[in-house]
């Protein structure tokens, strides 16, 4: 049955993932973790960043692994998790195999009109929200431990937190170089 | 089957297997191979497929295979070019999948990653400002993302609704300027 909702779930995602990569992280992560619970906000946050690190689109990237790693939450075996994450990415890919070729069939003269205009005019700065959501949501204990669990750990997140946000937006480092730093940060700092 | 398969499968095998970071990054990759080398897309068209593949939802770089395989080949073509584009993730993430289960519970890894989790969020934070900028919101559509953001964040509404509902108004209001 996992399989079916797997399918579904990530047919929808590719369905409405708009804005790339991140915006559909915020749809892979309200699925995976808020909604059907197949992964803890710990795990969707070690997804997102292993996805991050390896070469190919982050929308693959996460969809493989989400897949792989709902099947075996599950308590199956590593065969049907491959074929767990076989169907998330296949699913993934099906919408846009769909849209596309019908674009490419009849509906290339309508793609850059008013009418489509109009609709980015609504869902740009709805992305926006999305993303903002998903920052939100994964500020979770799993993430950050508590002031009252764990002082030192909560004042260290969150200053890798401030650090690679500033790193990343303002002095503008690659952002898997960031994810190296924070890695030695944890080894030296949370062993 | 033709070569032809066989080398656009090729083509965008190579393109998912080296592209670092993906989506965005990928567009100089795919024109220096479709249009440079490969010839298969003029140069202006494909500043057109980056448009729509950029205006439909879906990984961007997988609907530009799509776009490009199909012009090549077809609905097969298409095929080809997707699997292609989406193999070398596919392998790649399941062998890293298998390997760091049997080494999550190593105190080592564990360490890193409760590291890398903080700055995995601010990563996820960062393209919510570019995107912002990107947006252009002004006083009148500031409101949108806000509100968006508690829906999803507090009340538990599905992204997707967000997406429906945004589109729905914004074609509404193209419509109601138009007239």
């Amino acid at each position: 049955m996992i399989f079916l909702y797997l399918f579904i779930t990530f047919f929808e995602i590719g369905l409405f993932g708009f804005g790339g990569g991140y915006g559909m992280l915020s749809l892979i992560q309200h699925e995976t973790v808020e909604h059907w619970h197949w992964m803890t906000s710990a795990e969707f946050t070690d997804i997102v960043a292993i996805s991050q690190m390896t070469p190919g689109p982050i929308g693959i990237n996460s969809a493989t692994y989400a897949g792989y790693t709902a099947v075996k939450n599950a308590g199956y075996s590593v065969p049907l998790a491959v074929l767990g994450s076989a169907t998330a990415t296949f699913a993934l890919v099906l919408p846009s195999l769909i849209l596309m070729v019908l674009i490419s069939r009849m509906f290339m003269k309508y793609m850059q009109t008013r009418t489509v205009h109009s609709i980015f005019l609504g869902l740009r700065p709805a992305v926006v929200g999305l993303l903002a959501a998903a920052t939100l949501l994964l500020m979770t204990p799993e993430n950050f431990s508590t002031p009252t669990d764990n002082l030192w750990q909560f004042g260290v997140s969150c200053f890798l937190f401030l650090a690679s946000f500033y790193g990343v937006l303002i002095v503008k480092i690659n952002p898997i170089r960031m994810i190296l730093y924070s890695a030695l940060a944890g080894l030296v700092l949370l062993y | 089957m033709s070569n032809l398969y066989w080398e656009s499968f090729r083509t965008f095998f190579k393109i998912g297997m080296f592209t670092l970071g993906g989506g965005y990054a990928m567009i100089p990759i795919i024109e220096e191979e479709v249009v440079n080398r490969h010839r298969w897309v003029e140069k202006e068209e494909m500043l057109d497929l980056i448009a729509i593949a950029q205006s439909c939802p879906g990984v961007f770089a997988i609907n530009i295979s799509i776009f490009v395989g199909y012009k090549l080949n077809k609905v097969r073509g298409a095929i080809m070019t997707a699997l292609g584009t989406a193999l070398p993730s596919f392998l790649i993430i399941l062998a890293i999948a298998m390997f760091f289960h049997q080494f999550e519970d190593n105190p080592v890894i564990a360490a890193m990653f409760r590291g890398i989790r903080p700055a995995v969020v601010a990563l996820i934070a960062v393209p919510t400002f570019n995107l912002a900028k990107s947006a252009q919101l002004n006083k009148f559509t500031i409101w949108i993302p806000i509100v968006s953001a508690l829906l999803i964040w507090l009340m538990g509404v599905s992204p997707i609704w967000i997406i429906i509902v945004a589109g729905v108004c914004g074609y509404l209001w193209g419509k109601g300027v138009g007239k």
